[in-house]
């Protein structure tokens, strides 16, 4: 079994944090809402989604509180902190910058191929 | 990580530490609800519920697996790790009881006795005066002179200018030890206690529990203010805890004092050594002090005081300005003062108390122990390296199933912690136990104990604590470093038999076992040299006859006698002890040899001697009465003893030492020419031999003597020369001195021979100290060696078995083992004969007459060590030669 790479790992924290940004969710919404958006292709399965919540709460960038859900039960809500916002604004002009290059990069491929 | 980071994930960690069973219990809830909103999910979807439940089982993966990640995620193991490793270790330390208290025996003794040296060093150098507030600004303050090395009392004057000048100084006080004889109801018993500056108690921090302290101007005047401040055990012991003590009227010295304050249980006043029981003010100096009336008289030097600096005053810059003051007396004074400077120490090395006397033996002791922690740590490790083989098996399988090397060394670092904990609380226990243990090795003096606590303060438990974490990273590091080279696959291999002499894995324990015995060879040979110099101290002769001699004083000044008195009273006892059957002769002398009184000093001036500039002669010298040389059988070179002719209507006479005649007369005879003494001529009318004067190890130095009656003083010292044992000859003593004054006591009766023992007692301590550790040693190196040739023997069986089925016989097997066992102890004592030739100069002043590289102590030492590891050795060897080869055969 190989670990995901860097890569996947920090993308997997950066859409945490994008999906949080916009309203505080349970950790099954979450799920949902990050199969809804990728629709299903960086296969992050409920399994992965745990570990990575908590570790992001360890780091101080998400805080968790216990509310009741919609169907009246309890459930563990999580929401950003200042802390998580900043880094998730750090984490996307990184990635814009990095995918920006890569990008450069492919489309200078196609170009040589096409000469 | 960065602080706001930092801060943000802090609500989180401190709920991971200190409730981590609600975290679980949360996660478990978390997870679970997940799960059933999943169901609930693939229920609305039209499934069965059944088939809902295990979709979603399917689709999340496995539970235990989560929650598992989800705790290392949130880092919150390590206090669980921790209990866990602790919970381990403690079974596995059960597993082998014997084990693992050797193991803590070692660490108990290591350490104990790190704390015990610690808490004396604390008790008696740093911190020795406990209810005294802002001990680290205080330092002792004593006089030098120009050409004498050490240092010297101040005199009043002296010391009331500093104290006025002085503006770095918060606070100045004196605190001079004394004796008196206190005479409760009919009975008359000695107590100590401190002649001390007005300002005493409340320079110190101290408030007198009853009554109060000594107000300003009490120190002022001769014998004007009687007044006296008891101790608390004196107030409990000796007057029964009267609450109405203060106001009532004790006798010392003869002279009624009234008692004005009890002090407070746990002060034991400002002298390293004895424990004060009274304090009075220096007005009532003539009291209790010989030689009259000093406090206007610049030239008497007895007065012992401290200083305490202003906060944030550095020693040398009150240094600088105390010589500066020193030298405005030396410009003021010069009669008294030429050539004199007044220096600070601090208080560990204060030179007038028991501080200065037990630093070098201290010192030395802090070192020692150190070799002896790391020695035990050596042993321990020894230990844990021959249990870590039997553990070989269990290491490997966690690595197998996963722990991270990291994970084993946490574990094995756990395991040190717990060894070295319990080592620290029972080296703690034993050192508390042996707070006191440093006065049973100094003798009592006429009945009065010495008091030299121990302190076990927070400062003496922090370091105990420090030394207990050096202790776990060696003892936890050890079985670790052997554990390094771990390779999974080695259980796998047919378990390798151990070769005695091979290297292979032994040689870290090797390695342990040449530095134990590397170790206890420098011990050895520092408790030789230091047994060496005791034995040399004690039997040099000090230029006096100490065996036959006698002394001893009578009670003079404390039964109210005034000179002429006290003059006619020395003629009659010496008449009668003259025709006392047994005694050889008698004298009187104000100053006993190597005592603790200090001698009266002089600036000299010879008739030709023209001093260099830089120069001020001041020698000391004693009164002595007629026969005082016949007595203490100082030989007298050319001239004549004093007779009663001598006297204080007849014209000076001196007689001189050799190194003084060699000084100041080049080596002539000087009778007949004049010696200033004092300011007034007198004549030399003899030479004596030079013996010591003030410590067995001064160098020699130029002394003289005038007879008592020029110079007198009513309170001499009485030395008998006598062949009747001390028990007779001091009741003959008071039948004699009672028929001339039925009131008069006496104080001790010792030999001179006790006399010199007792100057030299700093040494009889380090010998002890020194000997009882180095023994310690000598067995923790010793059960090191047995440790590791037992295993070594016990791990090749199946080499023994094979040699003595191919032949070898018995004494063979025997031989193997011995040798290597020897072979190791020669190769710490190759290293222990190095490092011996390069520490034993650190025993330093402590040598007397014994070359630190003495060969017949090393010769010695080597002896005793051979002969430590032979025994050590035997019975493996004894094992080895009996090796069945037919059983290994067998097997």
């Amino acid at each position: 079994m190989s670990k995901p790479s860097d890569l996947v790992q920090g993308t997997l924290d950066m859409l945490i944090l994008k999906i949080l940004a916009l309203q505080p969710l349970n950790g099954w919404s979450i799920g949902q809402r990050l199969k809804q958006i990728s629709s299903d292709v960086l296969g992050v399965s409920d399994g992965s989604l745990y570990p990575a919540l908590h570790k992001l709460e360890h780091r101080g960038w998400i805080r968790a509180q216990w509310k009741s859900s919609e169907s009246n039960r309890r459930a563990k809500f999580y929401s950003l902190t200042r802390l998580g916002r900043k880094q998730l604004e750090t984490e996307t002009a990184n990635w814009n910058r990095v995918s920006a290059a890569i990008t450069g990069i492919v489309k200078l491929k196609v170009k040589l191929k096409e000469a | 990580m960065k602080i706001e980071q930092w801060f943000y994930s802090l609500p989180s960690r401190s709920r991971s530490f200190f409730h981590p069973h609600q975290v679980d219990q949360e996660l478990k809830e978390e997870v679970r609800e997940h799960l059933e909103q999943q169901v609930r999910e693939n229920v609305a979807k039209g499934m069965s519920p059944e088939a809902a439940r295990t979709a979603a089982l399917r689709t999340l993966g496995g539970i235990a697996q989560i929650e598992q990640q989800c705790r290392d995620a949130r880092g919150g193991r390590v206090l669980a790790d921790f209990v866990q490793d602790l919970r381990y270790g403690f079974r596995q330390l059960l597993r082998s009881p014997g084990f693992s208290a050797l193991a803590v025996l070692c660490l108990t003794l290591g350490i104990g006795a790190n704390a015990a040296v610690f808490s004396w060093v604390e008790g008696i150098l740093f911190r020795p005066y406990p209810a005294v507030t802002h001990q680290e600004r205080l330092f002792a303050l004593a006089g030098t002179a120009q050409g004498k090395t050490g240092a010297e009392e101040l005199s009043w004057p002296d010391y009331l200018d500093l104290r006025r000048s002085c503006t770095l100084c918060e606070d100045s006080l004196v605190s001079k030890i004394t004796g008196s004889t206190l005479s409760i109801g009919d009975h008359a018993e000695t107590a100590i206690g401190s002649i001390v500056s007005a300002n005493y108690f409340d320079a110190i921090g101290v408030r007198p529990i009853l009554g109060r302290g000594f107000e300003p101007g009490e120190d002022v005047g001769n014998d004007s203010h009687p007044v006296v401040v008891i101790s608390y055990q004196m107030w409990r012991n000796r007057f029964k805890g009267d609450p109405e003590i203060v106001g009532k009227t004790q006798r010392l010295n003869n002279v009624p004092h009234t008692v004005i304050g009890v002090a407070p249980d746990g002060f034991y006043g400002t002298f390293v050594g004895w424990a004060m029981q009274f304090w009075v003010p220096a007005s009532m100096e003539e009291t209790f002090e010989s030689g009259g009336y000093k406090l206007e008289d610049r030239d008497a030097r007895w007065v012992e005081a401290y200083v305490r600096l202003k906060p944030g005053v550095s020693r040398s810059q009150a240094q600088q300005e105390i010589s500066a003051i020193a030298a405005r007396l030396d410009a003021n004074y010069p009669t008294s003062n030429r050539g004199r400077d007044i220096g600070l120490w601090p208080l560990w090395q204060t030179p007038f108390n028991n501080a200065g006397t037990l630093l070098p033996t201290l010192e030395v002791m802090v070192a020692v122990v150190a070799l002896v922690l790391l020695i035990a740590c050596a042993n321990v490790g020894n230990l844990l390296l021959v249990r870590s083989i039997a553990r070989r098996h269990e290491m490997s399988v966690r690595l197998a199933i996963g722990a991270t090397r990291a994970r084993l060394l946490k574990q094995l670092l756990t395991e040190g912690l717990i060894l070295a904990a319990l080592g620290t609380a029972g080296g703690l226990l034993a050192a508390y136990a042996c707070r006191h243990a440093l006065v049973l090795l100094l003798p009592a003096r006429s009945g009065t104990a010495m008091y030299l606590p121990g302190q076990m303060d927070a400062r003496v438990m922090s370091w105990s604590a420090g030394i207990c974490l050096i202790v776990t990273l060696i003892v936890g590091l050890i079985p670790a470093l052997q554990a390094r080279n771990f390779d999974l696959a080695e259980p796998l291999k047919a378990e390798s038999p151990g070769v005695v002499g091979a290297r292979g894995r032994a040689w870290l324990r090797s390695i342990l076992v040449i530095s134990q015995v590397c170790l206890s060879f420098v011990l050895l040979v520092g408790a030789s040299l230091l047994l060496e110099s005791l034995n040399k101290i004690r039997t040099t002769s000090p230029g006096f006859t100490t065996t036959s001699v006698v002394t001893t004083r009578v009670s003079l000044v404390a039964a109210g006698y005034d000179v002429p008195r006290a003059k006619i009273f020395q003629d009659d006892l010496m008449d009668r002890l003259s025709v006392l059957p047994g005694v050889d002769s008698a004298a009187f002398a104000q100053v006993t040899p190597l005592g603790y009184g200090s001698y009266s000093s002089t600036p000299i001036a010879v008739d030709g001697y023209n001093p260099p500039p830089d120069e001020r002669p001041a020698i000391e010298y004693n009164q002595v009465s007629p026969a005082y040389f016949a007595t203490l059988g100082i030989r007298l070179l050319s001239g004549r003893e004093f007779t009663r002719n001598d006297n204080e209507n007849a014209p000076l006479v001196a007689i001189v030492n050799r190194t003084m005649m060699n000084r100041y007369w080049g080596g002539q005879d000087p009778i007949g020419r004049r010696l200033q003494v004092n300011g007034r001529w007198a004549r030399v009318v003899g030479v004596a031999a030079d013996s010591k004067y003030e410590s067995m190890r001064e160098a020699p130095t130029p002394f003289f003597y005038v007879p008592l009656r020029q110079d007198f003083a009513r309170g001499p010292a009485l030395y008998i020369r006598t062949s009747q044992p001390l028990p007779s000859m001091l009741a003959a003593l008071v039948r004699e001195v009672h028929a001339l004054d039925p009131n008069l006591a006496l104080y001790e009766m010792i030999t001179l021979q006790e006399q010199v023992n007792r100057s030299t007692s700093a040494q009889l301590v380090a010998v002890t100290l020194v000997s009882i550790l180095g023994a310690l040693a000598l067995l923790l190196a010793g059960v090191g060696l047995y440790a590791v040739m037992s295993s070594a023997v016990a791990q090749s069986t199946r080499e023994l078995g094979l040699r003595m089925a191919l032949g070898a016989g018995a004494a063979n097997l025997a031989r193997l083992v011995l040798s290597r066992g020897l072979r190791l102890t020669a190769g710490g004592v190759l290293f222990g004969i190095v490092a011996a030739l390069a520490l034993t100069r650190l025993l330093g002043n402590l040598l007397y007459n014994v070359s630190p590289y003495d060969p017949l102590v090393f010769a010695s030492a080597l002896a005793v060590m051979t002969l430590a590891a032979l025994s050590a050795c035997l019975l493996p060897a004894w094992r080895a030669a009996r090796t069945d080869p037919a059983r290994i055969l067998r097997d």
